[in-house]
């Protein structure tokens, strides 16, 4: 672990002299074609200090981050933190996305993501971890995930400034129709050419990981689902298997084969759009972004041994230990509400009343749930939804409703966990019947 | 000369696309080509609008089955050869290169997969008429990633059987149908069991109790054939619809 920061100075100079030709186009681009002089100077400032880093880089010295800060991210990182803080950024970027669509903006952004990044390549833990042959093409999805969310928003800011004007979207403005050949087949042609030419660069500088041979006794800590599955593993923090693995994985492919079917809007038909379909737009920025793909980050890289989270700095001990004493609802309400033991049927009594006595003492979860999942839909229904319920009818409103409690089920056991250490609401082993 | 000869002219019907005419004829013409329609919408084919993300979906597709094809002549997937194949493309084949194309293809594809999601959403294209394409899209994404997880366990190292383990062990908890899910006491006849773990979904899906030569033969079935010919179908199917449902969606 120790010393790998000389390994990779190569490449981070390179990393630095790549960061600096982008910038150095920019300003070209700016005084060239914007007549911009005094952002090209700023930019050719950037340039200066990029290449600076990438001597040092490729003077196997590169730059990294104080130590104080290093140990600071490491001990704020936690999954209160964490979830709560993407949380926060994802609605910021949303409440702010006038000014950060706007080119300088994003420009700067990109820069500094990607300068932290090498800055934190430097520790060593931190690569160890990036540096991963398999996690290296999700640091890829996070960066092309900014950008095309970048891309979007843009293009949907542009058109909502110009829809609340009562012109048409831009996309109308090309409505002529063009020949597939050359105008689509060319296209097509340069990115399969870039596209095999980028995957041989990739395939050649990077190595497919090969582990030792499979050993059914020796069980690697952590072990791992393939890193688009983590979403999923990081749930069974939170649920039983049944729920992290089963029924909320079909929940996810029945809640989106049903968008089309749910979403009665008819603007937003073929442009990109945001103020003309919020509600959908919003619910599915957060499953996909915060619950989908920040799990898998959240799993991929700061899941360490024993499923602990680590900070992106720190050294993935086995050893630690985290004191873990979750408490079941129905402990709660019995053990420490009422004083009593838990229910339980006296030894040889029948199945019927081994059941009664499991509702009796799971009672209150099993209201909860009912009132959750039965209760709450129509009570949405007469409230806030009410305009939904009208444009939708029965059927429709109810599916939507349970999805989306189901997907809000989690980001509140999270919080339940996080809060009051809550570990199941409805607690039956016997049954392997935990939620 | 070559362009005069019969043998050229029996594959292409016609003179270069260098004219209006000819440009439509090629793409009626030519079995590939024919797949496009003859014009488009300017707007619809702009990189800005698709990023092509469902065009290089396709292309990935593609390269994997051909890198996959290729390293099928190297692989045998048996407990005593699978790893050691593998080793033998790292350190031995000078093919060995296919291994990391085909995995890091994978890779990509399920990036790229969701970024075309993600713009047919941000688009609203799944709206009518294209609800339909957008349910076979959905089916292609779990198919996607199915893919990648069967292909997972090929190389049979630790990483490989502990991710399909932890994977797979979820299946063990399916309802009714898990040894280990609720409801798993239902199906039991007088008094017996059914559901076992040595019968449950988890069974099914490995072949065995736990991940072994049986597992690796039917991940290998199912990633090799299986699969690739249900996306195949489906793809063919979402590709016609494409066309079917007015082309790539654009303003009304
Ligand atoms: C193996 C995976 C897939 C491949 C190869 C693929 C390929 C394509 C291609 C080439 C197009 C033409 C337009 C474009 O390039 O954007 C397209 C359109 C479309 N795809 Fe996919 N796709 C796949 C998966 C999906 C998924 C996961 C979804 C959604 C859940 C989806 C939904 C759609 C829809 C609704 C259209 C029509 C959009 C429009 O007209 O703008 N596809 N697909």
């Amino acid at each position: 672990m120790h010393g790998s920061s000389t390994d990779i100075s190569g490449f981070l100079g390179g990393y630095y002299l790549f960061l600096a030709a982008m910038n150095a186009v920019m300003a070209f681009h700016v005084w060239h074609n914007r007549h911009r002089v005094g952002e090209a100077i700023f930019w050719i400032v950037v340039f200066f200090g990029l290449m600076a880093a990438a001597a040092s880089s490729l003077g196997h010295s590169p730059p990294g981050l104080p130590e104080g800060l290093r140990n600071a991210v490491n001990y704020a990182t936690g999954p209160v933190i964490y979830s709560v803080g993407t949380t926060a950024l994802l609605v910021l970027a949303f409440v702010l996305r006038k000014f950060l669509v706007q080119p300088r903006v994003a420009w700067i952004l990109l820069n500094v993501s990607l300068v932290l990044m090498g800055l934190s390549m430097v520790d060593p833990n931190f690569a160890a971890i990036v540096t991963k042959p398999d996690n290296v093409p999700i640091v890829g999805l996070v960066f092309l995930l900014g950008f095309f969310t970048w891309l979007a928003t843009a293009q949907a800011v542009k058109n909502d400034e110009r829809l609340k004007q009562g012109l048409e979207p831009l996309e109308k403005l090309d409505n002529e129709k063009v020949l597939v050949w050359p105008d689509l087949v060319y296209t097509e042609l340069i990115c399969m050419v870039a596209l095999t030419a980028f995957l041989l660069i990739w395939a050649i500088s990077l190595q497919a990981p090969l582990e030792e041979p499979a050993s059914r006794v020796k069980t690697p800590n952590p072990s791992k689902a393939p890193w688009y599955f983590l979403g999923l593993q990081e749930m069974l923090v939170y649920y039983d298997p049944w729920m992290a693995g089963v029924v909320l994985p079909s929940l996810v492919l029945v809640g989106l084969a049903a968008i089309p079917f749910l979403d009665f809007n008819k603007k937003g038909n073929g442009y990109y759009t945001i103020d003309e379909r919020k509600f959908s737009y919003l619910i599915f920025q957060f499953g996909f972004l915060e619950m989908w793909v920040t799990l898998i980050i959240l799993g991929t890289f700061f899941r360490g041994p024993n499923w602990n989270i680590f900070g992106p700095f720190e050294f993935w001990d086995p050893h630690k230990v985290l004191a873990l004493n979750n408490v079941d609802l129905s402990q709660y309400f019995w053990i420490y509400g009422m004083g009593e033991a838990l229910p339980k049927a006296p030894p040889g009594s029948s199945l019927v009343w081994e059941i009664l006595y499991i509702l009796k003492r799971e009672w209150l979860g099993i209201a909860l749930l009912i009132g959750y999942f039965v209760a709450l839909p129509p009570l949405m229904a007469v409230t806030v939804f009410r305009s939904f319920f009208v444009k939708m009818g029965f059927v429709r409103f109810m599916l939507m409703a349970n999805l989306l409690l189901f997907m809000a089920a989690l980001p509140l056991k999270m919080v339940l966990r996080w809060v009051w250490n809550l570990k199941y609401i409805v607690s039956i082993p016997e049954y392997f019947l935990n939620f | 000369m070559i362009r005069e000869s019969q043998v050229w002219k029996s594959i292409f019907r016609h003179p270069m696309p260098q004219d209006r005419r000819n440009r439509i004829v090629v793409m009626l013409t030519n079995f590939f080509l024919h797949l496009h329609p003859v014009s488009v919408k300017k707007q619809g084919i702009a990189l800005s609008y698709t990023w092509c993300m469902g065009g290089v979906t396709f292309f990935l597709f593609l390269v994997e089955t051909v890198t996959g094809v290729l390293l099928m002549f190297y692989y045998r997937p048996t407990l005593e050869w699978a790893y050691n194949d593998i080793l033998s493309l790292r350190d031995v084949t000078s093919l060995g290169i296919l291994r990391e194309l085909h995995r890091w293809g994978a890779h990509a594809m399920v990036i790229t997969v969701w970024l075309h999601m993600y713009r047919v959403f941000l688009t609203g294209s799944y709206k009518p008429p294209r609800e339909f394409n957008w349910v076979v899209g959905v089916i292609l994404l779990l198919l996607t990633l199915l893919l990648s997880f069967t292909g997972y366990l090929l190389p049979w190292d630790q990483l490989a059987i502990w991710a399909i383990t932890v994977g797979s062990n979820m299946a063990r908890a399916t309802p009714v149908l898990g040894h280990e899910g609720p409801g798993q006491q239902l199906l039991n006849l007088q008094g017996i069991d059914m559901i076992t773990n040595a019968s449950d979904a988890r069974f099914a899906l490995l072949g065995e109790r736990f991940v072994g030569e049986g597992t690796l033969n039917r991940f290998y079935i199912l990633h090799c054939i299986a699969i690739p010919l249900a996306v195949s179908l489906l793809l063919a199917i979402h590709f016609w619809r494409v066309r079917k449902d007015g082309g790539i969606s654009g303003p009304l």
